[in-house]
């Protein structure tokens, strides 16, 4: 899909990605329309052949480091919107470790949710990730390895305490 | 067949999560971890994390897509439609007219701020296709009843049908100092005209009309039997005069 079109088949993948990396419905929204406004603008500059999947994600990272830096200068980052934008009902059990990942998430480096998110949901190679994030291979793959350890600590952690209301 | 080897390196066990091994690799990857059953849980709960990730978030894949999003939009209006367009061009005129205010003597600067509230009220709810009022004109005689009430004073909502314009109902708003009321009439073409009310009409008992143009929106404001009135439009002057004409006339039969 070497046409327009071919960004519309890919804002699906671009929002699940975006629900995931902001947890919050709005601020997700946000950050589509954004990349969307953007692309649309430049599409000019894409070069056809190369990897329109990647330049999109390339393009939402950008507008998504704009965004957390301007929240940091604002000091207002929301860190309990977690629990609030579970997108599915699934059955009881699996609910909760659902809301468990969801939550640990949220308390990941911005940079270590974004490379498991790239990889493990939206399925991009080690090559595309280093590509959109504009790092080397090396660093995806570091990011990576520590932000699965960083989850798994923190939703062991989690079900040990799952009563406990967390403190910031 | 290869032995299990003591170690493996990190890339290889992610590389094996995300199904990127060539199967002679994969194979390997296996066996190793069916000899440290450590690892093969750790790897295990990496492989789940990928499993609920989606679990979690492909049902946003079935969200229907904004036709917004479909199409290259032209940049103003993506962002700012007509109503925040009004309200930039009204708050424009603000600016310049507290610029100018020298010009103005003092009490009337009270009244220009008026005027400017009526068409920035007329600007927000004027577009409004499903909600431009809060009781419509079907409960006239409620309406009139409720706002009266509210506002403390004996209001009416002028028929202006002779002039082309059907009232559609009316709504109550927060003022400066209290409530307010508004009427809205309707135009066959959809023009619309809204008629802004308020109370606390100061010292002054009576004024003479008197216009200010606020960005598109032309504001006819007076004061009648302590009660502030401002008739707001797009539809020019001239009409929004003989409108306001009719207004004051029905108002003092």
């Amino acid at each position: 899909m070497d046409n327009a079109d071919g960004i519309v088949a890919h804002i699906p993948p671009l929002r699940r990605y975006a629900r995931a990396l902001t947890g919050d419905h709005a601020a997700a929204e946000d950050l589509v329309q954004d990349t969307l406004e953007r692309a649309w603008k430049r599409f000019r500059l894409w070069r056809r052949g190369t990897n329109l999947r990647a330049w999109l994600f390339a393009i939402m990272h950008n507008v998504f480091l704009n965004q957390v830096k301007a929240s940091q200068s604002r000091q207002d980052q929301a860190t309990d919107s977690a629990e609030v934008n579970l997108p599915v009902t699934p059955p009881q059990d699996q609910r909760l470790d659902l809301r468990d990942l969801n939550r640990a998430l949220r308390k990941l480096s911005a940079e270590k949710r974004e490379v498991i998110l790239l990889i493990g949901l939206e399925q991009l190679s080690y090559d595309e990730a280093a590509k959109v994030l504009g790092v080397p291979v090396g660093t995806v793959m570091s990011r990576l390895s520590r932000g699965r350890e960083d989850l798994r600590l923190l939703m062991n952690r989690g079900s040990a305490t799952a009563q406990l209301k967390v403190v910031k | 067949m290869t032995s299990p080897k003591v170690s493996l390196p990190e890339l290889d066990l992610h590389a094996y999560v995300d199904g990127r091994l060539p199967e002679k690799r994969r194979e390997e990857v296996e066996t190793f971890l069916a000899a440290n059953p450590q690892e093969q849980e750790r790897v295990g709960v990496y492989l789940q994390q990928n499993n609920m990730l989606h679990a979690l978030f492909d049902p946003v894949l079935a969200e229907p897509i904004p036709p917004k999003w479909q199409t290259p939009n032209r940049r103003w209006s993506w962002r700012l439609g007509p109503i925040a367009a009004a309200l930039a061009w009204i708050a424009l005129g603000g600016a310049l007219g507290w610029l100018l205010r020298g010009e103005q003597a003092g009490s009337s600067g009270k009244n220009v701020d008026f005027a400017r509230r009526a068409a920035i009220a007329h600007a927000v709810y004027s577009p409004e296709v499903r909600h431009p009022v809060e009781v419509t004109a079907e409960q006239e005689e409620h309406l009139v009843r409720w706002l009266s009430k509210r506002l403390g004073g004996d209001l009416k909502a002028p028929h202006l049908v002779d002039l082309g314009y059907e009232l559609v109902g009316g709504r109550l708003l927060p003022g400066e100092q209290g409530p307010v009321a508004q009427f809205m009439y309707q135009e066959k073409n959809g023009q619309r005209l809204t008629l802004y009310i308020k109370t606390d009409a100061s010292s002054e008992r009576e004024t003479a009309f008197r216009y200010s143009q606020e960005g598109t929106v032309g504001v006819f404001y007076w004061i009648d039997h302590r009660l502030s009135y401002a008739l707001s439009g797009e539809c020019g002057k001239e009409e929004l005069l003989k409108v306001a004409n009719a207004v004051y006339q029905k108002l003092n039969p």
